[in-house]
């Protein structure tokens, strides 16, 4: 038995960045459509309130709601927050309040920033009106935000046929969030054993079980794993596919082979890509080995060994 | 209606940033811990529900990976939610109220580390009108404590800016008895004030600490409850209610979703003497203790609440898990437990708990 040392934490860099696209039912498109004419839409509920921004369904009722709008650009603070530190994808870069703004003519209030000096420059209850981005194209993000205003206060909601040219019926929202990966105990000493070009797998001290790779858990005994005991590095394809499709970003020719690999002395198998061997000619008890590229942290792939191909009996319980 | 417990509860230590272990890895102490609190290994609990979310952890289906602890061979009954595991414990109560199991085990964890939680936290807004603002989850909860503080000059609550100071003092002094929270003890109330905003009006005091951390509870029915748990927390009721996802359209010093959970549950029908609250915010604490109705006998948040401690999707559950351990050992004999989701008391979650008379 190997003690298995404590490991040096690893952690890696992890973006998580998506584009979502998302379409818009009849009221939000006319609302966000609207902005980008520099026209704010509400809807009106079935018991007269006017609901800025505007739903589909009223959130008391459940009653499906049509019935547009047109609300001023001028309104009334009704809470907020001076925001110090700006965050990344917020709408200022400079110190601003986040306002929840009740638009003359609407009923309840809209989220944005406001523009202003200083904490001391708002209150609930301040006049602001919006201030237009330079260029619009149907998103929340076509208020630039609000800014003070001392002027005239706008009047009722108006009817409006929601109907504009061109109609936006979608946005892409990006979305992009930064980690920290820490894979933990038992998968740090795993790719750190790696990188040294040796494979550790952990045994479960109840069912004996030996993990490749290991999660530091034996999810048959729900028991922790300790005890680190060296695999392969040959190993037994104990199933496989063949893959057609070019993957983005991998210099991988198709098609190629994904193998399962029971690693000797391992009793699960880990997965990787079969090479040195045409495609059609990988089969099942097919006797592998890694092979490293000159600087790699982990193998590029396996190559068959020439020895004999497994009995089916030593592989079976694997699949 | 069958008669449901909660027999036993177990947490790790909530801690700022735990790199050197996975997520199972923190988890599975706390899994065996309340197992072996009632002598179970995992193949003889009926049924398994947890609580997580992807987005804390940056991948997908993460919840899979956690399974290991469970020991999910031979197949187990088991489910997930994306929320708060005192959510996964409705899921579960319901089940064993069908009389389709007899025990359960309920898990949630949550690693905030990874990422930046405040930006992680405006994923669960609406995508079309508030995400693409990218509001931060500590700005959303401070128009919240303005609206409570400017309600506070129209004379219709005590809410000011020491009154929010005293939560958080109460708070963290309460949590110096409490091994597991990530903060305790704490400056008085003036020196706080002296602090400068994170996001006016609330001060780094007024907000909860961002860490990692798990809980678990195991919920047994009727006399295998008794046989599990000398004195079994009952749950006598339990109910949860959401408001509108839209801020604008909310009175924001509110919630009536608190109020009308803590009803159904039948929290008002008997007073009770402990009350855990999941008020991640100060100012919550406050707009909470009004909706439930708590006066000043009833001892809240003992623990330290989640101004102590306040591991995504398990500060929730951490609520019934400490409100039941308060009648475990005879420190409570009726609780109120509540949990949160969302921003600004979005979602609310209300349970009743009883032990028998001793």
């Amino acid at each position: 038995m190997t003690p298995a040392p404590s490991p040096e934490v690893l952690q890696a860099p992890l973006v998580v960045e998506f584009p979502f696209t998302r379409s818009l039912g009849p009221v939000q498109s006319a609302f966000l459509t609207g902005l980008r004419t520099r026209t704010v839409l509400g809807v009106r509920t079935t018991d007269g309130r006017v609901l800025v921004p505007p739903v589909e369904y009223d959130p008391v009722t459940a009653d499906e709601l049509a019935d547009l709008v047109e609300v001023a650009p001028t309104g009334t603070v009704t809470t907020w927050a001076w925001n110090p530190s700006p965050r990344r994808g917020q709408p200022l870069s400079a110190p601003f309040a986040w306002v929840l703004v009740r638009l003359d003519g609407a009923d309840t209030a809209l989220l944005h920033a406001l523009d202003a000096p200083g904490p001391d420059a708002v209150r609930t209850g301040m006049r602001v009106r919006v201030r237009w981005a330079a260029e619009r194209e149907g998103a929340i993000t076509d208020i630039a935000c609000f800014e003070p205003y001392d002027g005239a206060e706008g009047g009722e909601a108006v009817p409006h046929s929601g109907e504009f040219t061109d109609p936006v019926s979608g946005i892409v929202a990006p979305a992009r969030l930064d980690y920290s990966y820490a894979p933990g105990r038992a998968q740090s000493r795993y790719l750190k054993a790696l990188a040294g070009r040796t494979t550790y797998g952990e045994r479960c001290p109840s069912c004996r079980k030996v993990y490749v790779p290991p999660r530091g858990a034996c999810p048959t005994c729900g028991v922790a794993t300790a005890e680190q005991v060296e695999v392969g590095p040959r190993g037994t394809v104990t199933t496989f596919c063949i893959v057609n499709i070019k993957a983005r970003n991998l210099d991988i020719e198709v098609p190629y082979v994904y193998a399962h690999i029971a690693l000797d002395g391992a009793d699960l198998a880990l997965h990787a890509r079969i090479g040195g061997i045409p495609y059609d000619e990988v089969r099942m008890g097919l006797r592998v080995e890694p092979v490293w590229s000159e600087d790699g942290r982990y193998p590029d792939h396996y190559r068959p060994t020439g020895e004999p191909d497994a009995d089916y009996d030593t592989y079976k319980e694997l699949l | 209606m069958r008669e449901v417990a909660i027999v036993a509860f177990g947490q790790s230590d909530h801690r700022r940033d735990t790199p050197e272990i996975s997520e199972v890895e923190m988890l599975m102490p706390v899994l065996h811990q309340v197992l072996d609190a009632v002598g179970l290994r995992a193949g003889e609990i009926d049924f398994t529900c947890s609580g997580s979310c992807d987005y804390l952890a940056g991948r997908a289906f993460s919840f899979t990976m956690a399974l290991d602890g469970v020991g999910a061979w031979p197949p187990i009954s088991e489910s997930h939610v994306e929320m708060d595991g005192a959510w996964a414990l409705y899921e579960a109560w319901t089940r064993l109220l069908t009389g389709e199991a007899e025990t359960a085990l309920v898990y949630s964890y949550g690693k905030s580390s990874p990422g930046d939680l405040r930006e992680v936290l405006t994923r669960q807004l609406d995508p079309y009108y508030v995400a693409p603002l990218w509001p931060d989850s500590v700005s959303l909860a401070a128009l919240q404590a303005q609206a409570l503080l400017d309600a506070e000059d129209t004379g219709d609550t005590v809410a000011d800016e020491r009154a929010l100071a005293g939560v958080a003092v109460r708070c963290r002094t309460a949590a110096e008895d409490n091994p597991h929270a990530q903060l305790a003890g704490s400056p008085p109330p003036e020196a706080l004030l002296d602090e400068p905003y994170l996001v006016r009006p609330l001060r780094r005091h007024d907000c909860p600490p961002v860490g990692d951390g798990a809980a678990a509870v195991v919920l047994a029915a009727g006399d295998t409850a008794r046989r599990l748990c000398r004195r079994p927390a009952w749950i006598r009721g339990m109910d949860h209610r959401m408001e509108a996802h839209g801020l604008g359209v909310r009175d924001l010093t509110r919630s009536p979703s608190s109020r009308l959970a803590a009803e159904r549950a039948g929290a008002f029908e008997t007073p009770v003497d402990l009350a855990e609250l999941h008020a991640p915010f100060t100012s919550q604490e406050l707009i909470l203790r009004r909706e439930l109705r708590l006066g000043e006998d009833v001892r809240v948040n003992p623990s330290g609440g989640a101004l102590a401690a306040n591991p995504m999707m398990a500060a929730g559950l951490i609520r019934l898990g400490e409100a039941a351990a308060a009648i475990h050992r005879g420190a409570a004999d009726r609780a109120l437990a509540h949990a949160t989701s969302g921003p600004c008391l979005q979602q609310n979650l209300v349970a009743v708990l009883e032990g028998d008379a001793s």
